[in-house]
């Protein structure tokens, strides 16, 4: 460049200096910068919104909360499968309290199927096995099954909430929250 | 005798029509120029190399592993877009769709045909990859598309496991149930996994069930309908297409590489 504007071409000399006078390095370099700055800002914040879109607002899935009855509806020593369709929940009634067990098996996610005549839970995928109360005994599974939260509402009703769970391992199955008392 | 001289001049006649010549530029390859040309000008043929070493076609040496790999994804790209006329990813119509496909549908064994592709392209993927490691071709200059070739690889496991939840039975909906508490235990961003308690504000925490990996994947708390079309439009759509770009460049460098490698 440089050495072609030396040049005593008249022709090509008012070519350069047009040229030099529309652009330099410096800004070049400049507007390089804020152009792949903007363009990077626009693929980012495209790229979040995309990101955020994957996630539904709403769901068309069973609510997570839900009134499963009256402890009367319960005999003691029952596991109730009536809500384990819908809701994913086993209702325990033992001697002294009532309480809502998970049905997702703690090793992969799988739904175990209770055995009345064995008195036990036991995973159809890969074996695992857990006592009435929840408590894992054989198989793969790592840890007991979780309770979800139950408590009474004012007409007497059980109320479930499985947004909030309790877990064995960590000592939570002795918050008052995690049953309710007959 | 003038029957053959007038079927030679129709010939020519054709060959030198405007359309002919101007859909096959370089004519008839009758010596080695023309035959190169034939190679670089076609856009279907210039990804295959003007020459090739003699120990390149052995199959003794490749076992036509990497070429059968893209056959069969041929095979599985027409079978599978035949078999999208006849399925809908619904909770109400997959199951039944996929016995009708056997039962109903023309050539009931279009679907197991996809079926035992998908196997073989797991298949064969292998064996290439064994047979690439063995004779040392991930080896300078060769090691960057080997890296391109576990992307491919990934990207076929991925394939197969988008393709195992469209059946809807309970083979389909349990494994996938499995696979899927697997990214809840991505770290960070599965709600199951180390380090998910970190991103919280005091009590509330940012990972749960219904805002991790996992819930991202199957656009709800369980494998259901939401999973079912997310699944479907990855399986047919999204990594069909990202895997086709990625198979684009592992052939481009096969060539720019110095072709396929020989016995040293």
């Amino acid at each position: 460049m440089t050495q072609s504007s030396t040049t005593s071409d008249p022709s090509s000399n008012k070519e350069i200096k047009c040229n030099d006078q529309s652009i330099d390095r410096r800004s070049f370099i400049k507007w390089l910068t804020v152009g792949w700055a903007a363009f990077a800002a626009v693929l980012g914040g495209y790229g979040s919104l995309i990101l955020r879109y994957l996630f539904p607002n709403v769901l068309f899935e069973p609510k997570q909360s839900f009134r499963a009855g009256f402890i009367t509806d319960y005999n003691l020593g029952e596991v109730s499968e009536k809500f384990k369709d819908q809701f994913g929940v086993w209702i325990v009634r033992e001697q002294d309290k009532i309480y809502a067990l998970s049905t997702v098996c703690t090793h992969l996610g799988c739904t175990p199927n209770w055995q009345p005549s064995e008195g036990k839970y036991k995973c159809p995928c890969h074996g695992s096995g857990f006592y009435k109360n929840g408590i894992n005994f054989e198989g793969p599974a790592p840890r007991p099954l979780e309770r979800f939260k139950i408590e009474l509402s004012d007409t007497g009703e059980l109320l479930v909430d499985k947004t909030k769970k309790f877990q064995f391992e960590k000592g939570e199955w002795n918050d008052p929250e995690s049953f309710v008392l007959v | 005798m003038s029957d053959q001289s007038n079927k030679k001049s129709l010939i020519e006649k054709i060959t030198q029509t405007q359309v002919w010549r101007a859909i096959f530029r370089t004519g008839i390859p009758r010596n080695r120029r023309q035959r190169m040309m034939v190679m670089l000008n076609g856009v279907f043929l210039h990804l295959h190399p003007v020459r090739l070493p003699k120990h390149a076609v052995k199959v003794k040496y490749t076992w036509c592993m990497g070429g059968l790999s893209f056959f069969v994804f041929l095979v599985l790209t027409v079978t599978g877009i035949l078999l999208m006329f006849y399925y809908r990813p619904t909770v109400e119509y997959a199951y039944g769709d996929i016995i009708d496909m056997r039962e109903q549908v023309p050539l009931g064994i279009m679907r197991e045909v996809h079926r035992w592709g998908a196997h073989l392209m797991v298949i064969t993927v292998w064996l290439h990859m064994f047979r690439v490691f063995m004779t040392g071709s991930y080896k300078p200059p060769r090691e960057f598309n080997w890296a391109i070739g576990v992307v491919l690889l990934v990207l076929t496991m991925l394939l197969s496991f988008t393709g195992y939840l469209l059946p809807w039975d309970q083979l389909a909906i349990w494994a996938i149930t499995v696979g899927s508490n697997m990214a809840g235990a991505t770290p960070l961003v599965g709600t199951s996994g180390p380090g998910s308690a970190l991103l919280a504000i005091g009590d509330v925490n940012f990972i749960t069930s219904s805002s991790d990996a996992r819930f991202a994947m199957l656009g709800g708390r369980f494998v259901g309908e939401g999973a079912l079309l997310r699944f479907y439009v990855l399986h047919c759509i999204g990594l069909p297409f990202v895997i086709m770009i990625f198979m684009i460049v592992h052939f481009w460098r096969v060539r720019k590489d110095g072709g396929i490698s020989g016995p040293t």
